[in-house]
Parts: C-alpha cells; structure tokens; sequence
C-alpha cells in the first residue's frame, strides 16, 4: 500500500525526523487559510500514490493565499494524470541550504534490506545510478542484525562533513520505522539541510507491506481514504482482484498469470481486454454472478470470455456456476467459456447441452480468444 | 530421475489438521507421495487418516525420520513453521501460505543460508515429479513422466503449460512452482542448476511473468551457465503498467520489469519465447525433435 505524502510524513515526525509544517487541505478556502497561518506563501502539494510530481506541475510555489486557493483549485479539479485528487498538501517555504537523496527499501533480488544515499539530491536519481554509480553509495543490511553503525558511516561517507550526523540521525529513524511499520520502501528525495543547518525530509515515499497490515490496524484504517473506482469497489468486496483496462474483451480467469497471459492471448487475437478479473481459486455460483455483474456492467465490452483452467477448482462445478449465474445476470453480450483440467469434458458437457443462446463453448485457450476477439469485433461494426 | 522432490521424499506436513492441509495432504498421498506425519502443535497424538500428528517438527522427524516439509500454517505463523523445519534438520521445506509478511521472510531467508534447508515458496503450488511424488496442490492428473524441467513463478500458469505439453505428449521431470512473493526460496537460477544436473531433464522450460528482475537474471546466467535448451514464457505484456512511486526500485533493478525487457533479455542469451502458451509447447516439441 503506497502512503500519501503527508500520510508518509505524519509517520515520520512519530519517529522524530523533522519534516516541514503542514496542513491538509481539501478546497481551496482551506488551502488559503493555511496559507495564510504559514505566514503568506506556501508549497501546494498535489496528494497522489504515483511520483513524478514535480516535473508534472503536482507541486506549486504560491506567493500568497489566493495563489495556493488557485492551485489547489485546479489540482482538486483537474485531478494529477489521469487520477482523482481529494487533498492537497500546503507546507511552509524552508531555505534550502543543500539536497541529498536517501532512500531504505526491501531488495526482492537479495532479500535483504539495502540503503541508499547521494550528495546529489535534487537530480535525476536514476539517471545518476546509471551513469555514475559511483556517486551513489549503497548498503545491504541483513534483516536479522539490522543496521550497523559502519553502515552509516559508509552511507554518509560521501556528504558535506558537517551534515553526516545529522543524515545519520535520519537513516536511523527511518530503519526504525521501515522495521516497525512492515515498510518495504520508505524515500525521501530530497533530504535537504536548511540555511539554519537542520536537516529536513521536504518528501516522503512510504509503502507498507500489505501482507503485513493485521499488525497495524492504524495504517489499514488509511486505505479508506484513497479514492477507488465504484466497479472497482464492488470487485473488492466480492474478493475479486479487478482492474479496469480500455479494451472490449471482457475477461474472467482463475489465476493472476493466466488472466495475464489471456489478456496477452486476446491481443494477438486482433482485440484488446476490457479489464483483467481474477476470480481466485474459488469458482461458485456467487463468485462467477458477481464477476459477470462487474463485467457487463462496463458499456464497452462487447464480448465476454471465461478462462477457466481446473487445478483443485473442478470445471463441472464452474460449468454450473456459470448457468447459474446466467439465470441472475442478464446477458447482453456472447461469453465464450473455456474449461480446461479437472472434469474439463464433463463442464463442456454441462455447458452445450445448457445451449444457453448466448454461451459460446471453446476448449482450449486460444480457440477461445480467437472467438472472443472475433465476436467482440462483429459487436463493434454492429 | 527428477530434482527436490522423488521416491526419497519423506513428507511431514505443517497445518495437517486444517481443511487445506488435510485435503491436499491426502491428494498428495494418494498420488504416492510418501507422507509420514503431520504436525499441529496442540494435536500431538491424534491422527489424520492414518497420518500420525505430533506436536513439533523435532519430534516428527526423530520419529519418522521425515526429510521434506510442506508448510500449510496461517501467515501470521509461517515464518515461525518454516524456522522449525530447518532447525529440525529438515532438508526441503515447501511452503504453501500465502500472504506472510515480507519482513518475516526477509529474516527466514537470511538464516536460512546458514542452514542446509532449501525453501521453495512461499505463496507457491508446489512441487510434482510426475510418477514419484507430489508436494503441494499442482494437480496431479495433468502431468505425465518424462524429460522436461519446468519452473514458473505463477500458479496457474503452470498448470496451463504443464497441460499444453501433456496433450503434445511431452512428459515432465520435476514442475517447480517458485511463486511471486518479493523474498521467496529457490528461484529460476537454483532450479535452472538442479536441472542442469539431473541426467532424467532434458530441457527446461521458465515461466515468468512482469515485475522484478528474476527472469534478467535468470537470462544471464543461462548464457553463462546453462547448456540444456531453456524455453521461456513471459505473461503479461497487455498487463497495465504498474504505478510507480519512487526511483529506489528501478535503481536497484535497473529495469522496468516489463514482458517485453523481460523476452527480450532471454533471447538475447538464445532463449526461445512462446508468445503463447500452446506456441511454448511447439517450441519444446521443435526443440526435442
């Protein structure tokens, strides 16, 4: 789960690592007043879980109340690409003396933690990884001894002298807090020491392991507050995994690779996947109404197809489920289903002998796709 | 022939008592894996159909002298279950939980290396040497014996190519399901070694899917390393891209992660790669021809 920035940043002032003052604000009246309260010029942050948000006009310098009233306006009506925006962030003007980068994260590739800190803040990080990583120190920490003091002095080796204890500090609370929170990232580009010699964290990248959520309520309760799609929404209480795509193959699969590889499979078929659904490994009468009800519920898919390969999940069982489900769901468009592995033929059975006018029987995976494709393409000329 | 799994597998299972642990317990004996005990802590001394359950994992294996574990404990408790196998002298542990904390396997990962315990999964399906032994939930009717190696990052998707293979008549070794959790046991590379080894494989086949870098990686040290014909699957090149929030991750990967990085890397180092899961099983057969 990626935090919002001054989610992230309410997490790091509980353990102590200075941040800049700041205000919520989710109109632009309020982003006024905190202006104002911050003495007349601001930052508007735009509260998005995606970066790239200073090369994207998400982040704002505003002169006085009205300006950071203006930009917040538009950063809450136009949204920040392509995605809703509920709040802005409006935090102080510091005086920035310097800009460092440092960042604490789970490698998946070593499966220990790895430690990363830059003098050259306020660059391309990746771009400076690549062509000089030299200027880039980097640490490995092994998750059963934790963070050493010879760490961080190897991470801070590379800094002005008289930040390194102050950046030190930092790295340390933020281990803390990436340990005590099940954090698998936590960045903060840039860290940057003020003309008064503090050392602040102006950003702050946070993403809790989601596996990990039962051990923090506190941080399970913030989901609620990220915006959600309402199909989306319905998908998640029915326990489906679903994602909104642009294309008109409606696509139902048991298996988050196989749906990938059916969505690969449609495109080479000549059309494109309306959404990605996984129904997980469950298959019942409930579960397959819901995904069609989700799926027919989005006007532009023209063609539904069902990809169903039994391991434990037997095919006559989805088979009935399927016609069970038609008798709930009214269905405006073909679905072709495909079932394969445990009890495939006794599904196939089931299923033509239903001769359901709007069920279209296919055996194996690409003839399936062949025939979604095609029918979704006949819907689209007619 | 067949790597981590075969006729030598004495399997304890962890979590026997629960629905998922029995029912897959039972399926993998009646496939003839050998199972001979389960644990539950609390239930010591009870039995699951014959199965004798003891309360720790020491005890099982003093008394049975088990080698192999698969884990069917609840998340919270995995990481602990896991732990427990390797001190109890446990050489393979297969973990089927899905949803353990990354922290917890991080710390399993790292004192796992001083151990001699190899750990597939977790959040994985298995893994089945057809005709010796199965230890997970990969069905076992879709496979038949022979001489190729498979290993997939997802579940499903194995069972797909696995199929594809059998209806073609092409046999498997050993299936691997490594499964997609961030810090996971053996991966393409340690299963891409043990099938270099094995004199019963012939050819290996790599299912991946986007994210991460495994399958780059796996792409090096098959040019370096491995002589057998490797044919690789990647899913997900429609897959919407994911939403990124910081640099860290593309820093430490230096990649993107995406199918295409991902095909691309392989055939650099002679991979072929079916576009589909069929087109994986004409290139296997192509290949052993």
């Amino acid at each position: 789960m990626d935090l919002y920035e001054h989610m992230g940043k309410e997490l790091f002032a509980r353990y102590g690592i200075s941040v800049p003052s700041g205000t919520v604000a989710e109109n632009a009246g309020a982003a006024a007043r905190a202006t104002k309260e911050l003495g007349g010029t601001s930052v508007v942050k735009v509260q998005v879980q995606v970066g790239g948000r200073g090369k994207g006009g998400g982040v704002v310098l505003a002169d006085s109340p009205v300006g950071a009233a203006q930009a917040a306006e538009k950063m809450l009506a136009e949204g920040f690409q392509g995605m809703p925006v509920t709040r802005v962030l409006i935090e102080e003007r510091l005086a920035i003396a310097s800009e460092f980068y440092a960042a604490m994260l789970l490698d998946r590739s070593t499966g220990k933690y790895l430690a990363m800190v830059t003098a050259e803040g306020g660059m391309d990080i990746e771009e400076l990884a690549r062509t000089r990583p030299e200027a880039l120190r980097r640490v490995e920490i092994d998750p059963l001894l934790g963070l050493r003091m010879y760490h961080l002095r190897d991470l801070t080796g590379a800094l002005p002298a008289d930040v390194r204890a102050g950046v030190a500090d930092v790295l340390r609370l933020v281990n803390t807090l990436l340990t005590e929170q099940d954090a698998t990232l936590v960045e903060i580009n840039p860290l940057v020491r003020l003309q008064d010699g503090r050392i602040v964290a102006l950003d702050a990248k946070v993403t809790i392991d989601d596996n990990a959520l039962f051990r923090h309520p506190d941080l399970e309760e913030l989901r609620s507050q990220f915006p959600i799609d309402e199909v989306e929404a319905r998908a998640k209480e029915a326990g489906l995994q679903y994602v909104k795509l642009d294309g008109e193959v409606g696509i139902i699969g048991n298996g988050a690779g196989l749906v990938m590889s059916t969505l690969d499979v449609v495109a080479q078929a000549g059309a494109r996947a309306a959404n990605f659904l996984d129904i997980g490994g469950g298959a019942s009468a409930d579960t397959m109404a819901t995904s069609l009800q989700v799926i027919l519920s989005d006007p532009s898919v023209k063609a539904v197809l069902i990809n169903i390969f039994g391991g434990i999940t037997r095919c006559d069982l989805v088979a009935e489920g399927v016609l069970d489900a038609l008798g709930r769901v009214k269905a405006r468009v073909p679905i072709v289903v495909r079932l394969d592995g445990t009890n495939g033929e006794e599904g196939r059975r089931i299923l033509t002998e239903a001769a359901h006018p709007r069920i279209v029987p296919a055996s194996t995976m690409l003839e399936a796709a062949r025939r979604a494709a095609e029918l979704a393409n006949d819907g689209e000329a007619a | 022939m067949s790597i981590l799994v075969g006729p030598d597998t004495r399997l304890v299972v962890q979590g026997i008592t629960g629905n998922e642990g029995t029912f897959h317990t039972l399926r993998n004996r009646a496939y003839g894996t050998n199972v001979v005990a389960g644990v539950t802590p609390g239930k010591g001394g009870q039995d699951v159909e014959g199965i004798h359950v003891f309360d720790t994992v020491a005890e099982a294996v003093a008394a049975t002298a088990a080698n192999t574990s698969m884990v069917f404990v609840p998340p919270r408790f995995a990481a602990d279950a896991i732990l427990e196998a390797a001190d109890a002298g446990i050489e393979l542990v297969v973990c089927i939980t899905e949803g353990i904390p990354a922290r917890d396997m991080a710390g399993v990962h790292s004192y796992l290396r001083g151990t001699g315990t190899t750990l597939v999964g977790p959040n994985c399906p298995g893994v089945i040497s057809p005709g010796e032994a199965n230890v997970g939930i990969i069905p076992g009717e879709i496979c038949e014996p022979g001489r190729v190696g498979l290993v997939s990052r997802s579940g499903t998707l194995v069972y797909q190519i696995v199929h594809e293979l059998t209806q073609r008549g092409i046999g498997q070794s050993t299936c691997v399901g490594m499964g997609g959790d961030p810090v996971h046991g053996i991966g393409f590379i340690e299963s891409l070694e043990l099938f270099e080894a094995d004199p019963g494989t012939d050819l290996v086949v790599l299912t991946g899917e986007i994210g991460g870098d495994d399958e780059e990686r796996a792409a090096a040290y098959i040019g370096e390393r491995v002589k057998k014909p490797v044919v690789g699957y990647i899913a997900g090149f429609e897959a919407p891209p994911g939403k990124r929030m910081g640099h860290a991750g593309a820093i430490v990967t230096g990649s993107r992660g995406t199918a295409a990085a991902k095909a691309e890397a392989l055939e650099a180092v002679g991979v072929k790669v079916g576009r589909t899961p069929t087109e994986v099983a004409e290139l296997v057969a192509g290949a052993l021809a």
